[in-house]
């Protein structure tokens, strides 16, 4: 028994087929302590779309993706995810079912090589048990190989062949954040969650971020959830947007109409009441 | 010229993969390995055995135990020694409680007794970490060793208080015990160690290796990414538990031949240990093998140098070795805080280009 209606989906301008509701959040409300970090936010994300969730500092978007990821736990709602309810889990459980994230602040394992980083992305995929891994023998030296495969394929897609056995301490900002992206993406994930992909980063890297977001929407089908304060950014890339202000969600639509909600405009430029 | 990497090229992922990709790296295994194996038997006289290698060989595979836990898996511990004393007290129980059992399995089963302890005081890690864990592993250290010194069913009500082996052999040869010869104690503490430090290549080099990585470098991303905390730490102190398990066991067994608990296991052996793992290099199976030989060789070369070249007092020569060792490792430590293997890196990446700038 399905937990939610199943429906169709839309298409978008650009006549892409988006389908039916990937993950719905149901009146979602998350305290830490006295602190309302979310107050009560229902949206959903459909299969293939491009949602970006917008706001000022410390609307409680990165808590929304924590929530998404498992991180938090949220005190109040519920989480639909494939048509079920999501019962509480730990994080590793969640990125089992095909969630990947990439951080804000970029989380990338610093003693490792940019190979070992993105090969830990396909942790979910290997499952050569600790003797054949120690004997590096059979399923272990297959499984290896075969994710090799994969892993060389998404660094061939973002372009990173020249640094792949570099340790990842000894790289420039902009490669990190790639590489974080080729871990998280590593995974094959359904729904992919980034973090403020385009933070701090040059025009011509953003150009290259974007590309890299749109191209991975369009030939892996995967469905992307994008917090990103560079507005031109997000009009251009998303489909859909979620606004939240101090823990609300205060207008939810496409890039146009977003645009033109006066509670957006309010919190974004501040308005006087007169 | 010699050491170099161009037109060494890969064409499977399986030959990229290999541990030793340049060519030059991997003549100079095999013959490490062919020297360990043929001359030095030939070579080795009593003394040397007793006083440099078979400490070296056993010490390097405790090292290798801590370097997993510390080096790979970030979980700092302070409890080698009473691990080891796991080790040996459960290779003593195993040798006298089955008389018919081969001395390998008594070890390897000594090693996996002192596993189930390790992941069990390695359960405080899932809530604690750096230095309050090290602190809990040193209560392991002092209630361990407190344990085997007070329970007299661990060293079968000896009056003494000590554990001793009997002769054991491998296919006919003794290898513990008082006619254990230097030759058949070296083969197989090698053995052993050959064996698991290619185990512990392999584990490093793979998923769970990449998991414990990814836990030492940044615990909260890596259970985003779906690693499982619970069980890579505990994989970790499990597996860094069998090698100091079966390091503790070779050397009462196989090494000292008689021992007890405080004296053999104490806290100065998890701190050895630990500087081993330090100096050699943080996460590196070269390092284990670095640090070991800088802190087992190095007190007996300076001897050897003081005393029989010099002709120094001997309790002169001790005093002054404690304080060269000591100021070796500062040295050490501040020219190169990751250790003698980010040394040999650095000098491996200068040979690729040497005697070329660039």
């Amino acid at each position: 028994m399905l937990d939610t209606q199943p429906d169709e989906g839309y298409t978008t301008a650009d006549g892409r087929k988006i389908g039916g509701v990937a993950m719905e959040m149901k009146n979602i409300t998350l305290r830490f302590g006295g602190v309302v970090a979310i107050k009560d936010i229902s949206f959903d994300i459909r299969w293939g779309e491009v949602r970006a969730i917008i706001g000022p500092n410390g609307a409680g978007k990165s808590s929304m993706l924590n929530v998404i990821s498992g991180f938090y736990n949220p005190q109040e709602g519920e989480v639909i995810y494939k048509g079920y309810r999501r019962p509480r889990m730990r994080p590793y459980q969640v990125a089992r079912t095909g969630i990947a994230r990439t951080f804000q602040n970029i989380a990338l394992f610093e003693g490792m090589s940019v190979l070992d980083n993105i090969m830990t992305g396909r942790l979910n995929h290997m499952k050569a048990n600790i003797f054949q891994q120690a004997m590096w023998w059979g399923k272990a030296q297959k499984e290896e190989e075969e994710n090799r495969e994969k892993v060389e394929k998404v660094i061939d897609f973002l372009e990173i062949q020249h640094i792949r056995k570099t340790p990842v301490a000894r790289l420039p900002y902009g490669l990190k954040k790639r590489v974080e992206l080729a871990r998280a993406l590593a995974a094959e994930p359904s729904i992919l969650l980034l973090d403020e992909p385009m933070a701090g980063m040059n025009v011509e890297e953003k150009e290259d971020m974007c590309r890299f977001i749109l191209d991975v929407n369009d030939e892996f089908g995967t469905t992307i959830v994008l917090i990103e304060h560079d507005m031109g950014v997000v009009m251009d890339l998303s489909d859909r947007v979620v606004v939240m202000d101090y823990g609300k969600k205060i207008g939810d639509g496409t890039p146009d109409e977003v645009r033109n909600n006066e509670e957006v405009i309010k919190a974004y430029l501040g308005v006087t009441d007169d | 010229m010699l050491y170099r990497e161009a037109g060494d090229f890969k064409t499977s992922y399986t030959s990229d993969n290999q541990t030793f990709p340049i060519r030059f790296d991997r003549y100079g295994y095999y013959f490490v390995l062919g020297v360990a194996f043929l001359v030095m038997p030939l070579i080795l006289n009593d003394y040397w055995t007793n006083a440099l290698v078979v400490p070296f060989l056993i010490y390097t595979i405790a090292a290798l135990g801590l370097n997993i836990l510390i080096g790979y898996c970030g979980q700092l511990s302070l409890g080698t020694g009473g691990f080891m004393a796991v080790g040996a007290y459960a290779s003593y129980k195993l040798m006298t409680g089955f008389p018919d059992l081969n001395i390998i399995f008594v070890i390897l089963l000594s090693g996996l007794v002192t596993a189930g302890v390790g992941v069990l005081f390695g359960l405080p890690s899932l809530r604690i970490k750096g230095f309050y864990l090290a602190v809990a592993t040193l209560a392991a250290q002092f209630f361990l060793i407190w344990l085997f010194t007070r329970t007299p069913w661990f060293f079968n009500y000896s009056p003494t208080g000590m554990i001793s082996a009997p002769t054991r052999t491998v296919f006919g040869i003794p290898v513990t015990g008082a006619s254990a010869s230097a030759l058949s104690m070296y083969m197989i503490c090698l053995v052993f160690l050959v064996a698991l430090a290619w185990l512990a290549r392999n584990l490093t080099r793979g998923t769970l290796g990449r998991q414990w990585m990814a836990i030492r470098d940044m615990d909260i991303a890596a259970e985003i990414i779906g690693v499982n905390p619970l069980w890579s730490k505990l994989t970790a102190f499990a597996v860094s538990s069998f090698y100091i398990g079966v390091a503790g066991a070779l050397l009462f067994a196989v090494y000292l031949g008689a021992a007890e608990a405080g004296e053999a296991f104490g806290i100065d052996k998890s701190f050895l240990v630990l500087f081993m793992v330090i100096i050699g290099g943080l996460g590196s199976i070269f390092g284990a093998f670095a640090g070991a030989f800088f802190l087992i060789a190095g007190p007996v070369l300076l001897k050897i140098m003081l005393v029989d070249n010099l002709g120094w007092a001997t309790d002169l020569a001790a005093h002054l070795e404690i304080m060269i060792i000591g100021a070796l490792i500062i040295v050490t430590l501040i020219m190169e805080p990751h250790g003698i293997a980010a040394l040999w890196r650095t000098i491996k990446e200068k040979l690729r280009l040497w005697p070329f700038p660039y």
